[in-house]
């Protein structure tokens, strides 16, 4: 079995924040860039950062603020240890995904979209992982699983609890 | 001698535990001290049968599937002592489901190891490029235009009209765009030829380059793909290297370079024009039209866009000639489809062929039907945009005008399928949702109305006031339908109205002696 492995995130940092946008910024359309690379580094895209990528591609805070709400992936807080994505998709749903998402909610005590009260684990809906021939699908923290049953799912679960 | 062992690194292969086989095969190797050889491949696309493995034989890969970890040390000994296993297929290439396909784009798919740039110009790779780079733009635009290829995105615009646009624009920088957002629930084809077999991905959109004279590429994919990222990536390096990408390509004069950009999870950014605002660091909001991106695209410069299986079709093209390609399909759908098989389906994943062949034969006879073992009662094409089908309609052959002619679409050609379980009320209100969750703002009828359908289905769904809130809903959807600039919000109505239409009896639940006192 593939032993779980907690992401690790550096805590946000302004000089480093500085140094990443830094590094992307020449690139012509940078922010989507700068954005996902900022959140690759500290798990979230810090409020601190956005003045910060607005004054490296001359833009106003509001223009940099707009593209960061605009696309689900970019977080402004940190998740929880591990986040748990499951397929909500079309084909997951036909394979049995919607008993098994209602399952994992009632499992972790949260609807999906929300984290626990423990901030271990995040569990939140994933619109199509491409695995839908061997659905229903899930992703615990970057890694791929396919064909979800009862049993895969509650140890995921498990395994993202730890 | 040393055994080669064909692992799959596709994440569908590895999202059922393809990573674990291949470790476990190189320890029980090691432990009986059988030299092996583990290549890592994309996946052949028989997606019940991942993990497939496969060995080299004198007659041939013999494929093995689907292995779990413990079966590793039986099916390695029946590999090395040339008998027999429960698991052991046949000849890969002999397995019908295989032979039955007709693979011009996925032809080295789950064959050749997507990392090595030497195995796919073993494998015939780079031959399309050479002979456009022998033709010139006008003949390689004659090539296209004469293969009959339609844009495999979803809406079936002609390449080579569109390339001739860009062609004949004057502009001091152009661009290639390839389109690898693949949001549709049910399609993994680009998914599975990116991570498969990549640098025909970057061979397509190199040739692209040379015709239209753009220098410069970029593949957008999403970022639920990070397999796909890491694997196009990967070859982008190998094909720099190899003289393929960068200045003087392929030993010519010509120069094309291209990279990856990563998406964040907005299902409309695989809207052309979203996809350009995204790739210049704007929210997705979608333009206009006109101006085309041919004529005002990436960074207002003319700009080919294409979808990955688009630029995948067109190395087959200028390799074995227009002819070759356009042989294949039906009326106006000409080569061949790779369709993907998904859901609720006992033999699930990707099989190309001509179009024409019958929704009926797609799901029923190369599907195999459910595997909950339940009857077939739905099936959803081309993407959560498309519509829903009933068996009534299982006659209708995989051709874009067929489709359009019975109110579908076939899309990216994505196959959900659903048994007699699927609330069709359900379907339907989340199509709307979906919209409403990822409708980029610009037009109300989307905006509003997608939400406006949510909460009517949902009171349909309560029994409340059924017949009013049904002539909402379908209301609703001709606004939406007429009333929307983009296909998101176009198109949504398509799944609602085809639910209403062939699933009418999911509607109207309340029972007929309570309806007579309503
Ligand atoms: C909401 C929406 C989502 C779309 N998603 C995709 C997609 O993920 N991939 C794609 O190639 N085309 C997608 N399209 C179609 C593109 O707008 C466009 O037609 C296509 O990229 C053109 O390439 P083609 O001619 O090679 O098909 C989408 C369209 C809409 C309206
Ligand atoms: S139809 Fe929806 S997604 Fe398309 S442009 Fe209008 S608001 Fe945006
Ligand atoms: S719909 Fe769930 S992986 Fe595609
Ligand atoms: S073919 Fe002449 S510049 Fe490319």
């Amino acid at each position: 079995m593939t032993v779980a492995f907690e992401p690790f995130y550096e805590p946000w940092n302004e000089t480093r924040g500085a140094d990443i946008v830094a590094e992307h910024a020449s690139q012509e359309g940078a922010t989507l860039v700068i954005l996902h690379a900022l959140q690759d580094a500290f798990g979230y895209v810090p409020e601190a950062a956005i003045p910060m990528v607005a004054q490296a591609l001359n833009l106003s805070r509001a223009e940099v603020h707009g593209v960061f709400t605009f696309y689900h992936d970019f977080r402004r807080k940190p998740a929880g240890r591990h986040v748990l994505k499951l397929c909500r998709a079309e084909a997951c749903q036909a394979a049995g995904g919607d008993a098994l998402a209602a399952r994992a909610e009632a499992r972790l005590g949260v609807a999906l979209g929300n984290t626990t009260a423990d901030d271990r684990v995040t569990l939140e809906p994933i619109y199509c992982l491409g695995l839908c021939a061997t659905a229903p699908s899930a992703m615990l923290d970057g890694r791929l699983i396919g064909r979800l049953d009862e049993k895969r799912i509650d140890a995921l679960v498990a395994e993202a609890q730890r | 001698m040393t055994m080669k062992i064909f692992i799959p690194r596709d994440a569908a292969a590895v999202a059922v535990g393809a990573d674990d086989i291949a470790t476990t095969f190189a320890q029980v190797a090691a432990r009986r001290g059988l030299p092996v050889e583990i290549v890592r491949t994309g996946s052949r696309g028989l997606c019940w049968l991942e993990p497939m493995v496969e060995v080299a034989t004198p007659e041939g890969r013999v494929a093995y599937g689907p292995v779990s970890a413990e079966e590793v040390a039986s099916v390695l000994e029946s590999m090395a002592s040339n008998g027999p296993h429960a698991l052991r297929l046949c000849i890969a290439d002999e397995i019908p489901w295989l032979k039955r396909q007709t693979r011009l784009t996925f032809a080295r798919c789950g064959v050749i190891d997507p990392r090595s740039l030497e195995d796919y110009r073993a494998h015939g790779g780079y031959k399309g490029l050479e002979r456009a780079l022998s033709l010139g733009s006008d003949a390689i635009l004659a090539e296209v235009t004469a293969s009959g290829l339609r844009g495999r995105g979803g809406a079936g615009f002609p390449t080579g009209i569109k390339w001739k646009t860009v062609a004949q624009a004057s502009a001091d920088r152009k661009f290639i765009v390839c389109n690898a957002d693949e949001g549709d629930s049910g399609t993994f084809a680009d998914r599975m030829i990116m991570e498969g077999d990549p640098f025909l991905v970057i061979e397509g959109m190199t040739i692209a380059g040379i015709t239209v004279g753009a220098s410069k590429g970029y593949i957008y994919i999403r970022s639920e793909y990070p397999h796909a990222v890491a694997a196009m990536k990967a070859a982008i390096v190998a094909a720099r290297r190899g003289g393929y990408l960068g200045d003087k390509i392929g030993g010519s004069a010509c120069g094309f370079d291209m990279e990856v950009r990563v998406g964040a999870g907005a299902y409309v950014c695989g809207e052309e024009t979203s996809l350009l605002e995204s790739l210049e660091g704007r929210r997705g909001l979608v333009r206009a039209k006109p101006p085309l991106p041919a004529h005002h695209g990436l960074f207002g410069k003319p700009t080919v866009i294409n979808n990955v299986l688009s630029f995948a079709a067109i190395p087959f093209i200028l390799a074995e000639g227009a002819k070759a390609y356009a042989d294949f399909g039906m009326g106006r759908s000409r080569g061949t489809m790779p369709i993907q098989l998904a859901g609720n389906i006992r033999q699930g994943g990707l099989f190309e062929t001509a179009f024409g062949v019958t929704l009926g034969e797609l799901v029923d006879d190369i599907g195999g039907g459910t595997f909950t073992g339940r009857p077939v009662r739905a099936v959803q094409v081309g993407g959560p945009l498309g519509a829903y089908f009933p068996r009534a309609l299982f006659d209708t052959p995989f051709d874009y005008e067929a489709f359009a002619a019975r109110d579908g679409l076939i899309g990216h050609g994505g196959i959900v399928v659903f048994d007699d379980s699927v609330d069709m009320r359900k379907q339907a209100r989340f199509a709307m949702e979906f919209c409403a969750v990822e409708s980029c703002g610009k037009c109300t009828p989307c905006r509003i109305g997608s939400t406006r359908g949510v909460e009517t289905i949902e009171k349909i769904i309560r029994g409340e006031r059924i017949s009013e809130n049904l002539a909402l809903v379908e209301d609703l959807c001709n606004t939406m339908k007429f009333g929307s600039l983009c296909a998101l919000g176009g198109f949504t109505p398509y799944p609602v109205l085809s639910a209403l239409k062939h699933f009418r009896e999911d509607f109207a639940p309340i029972p007929t002696t309570l309806q007579a006192a309503e």
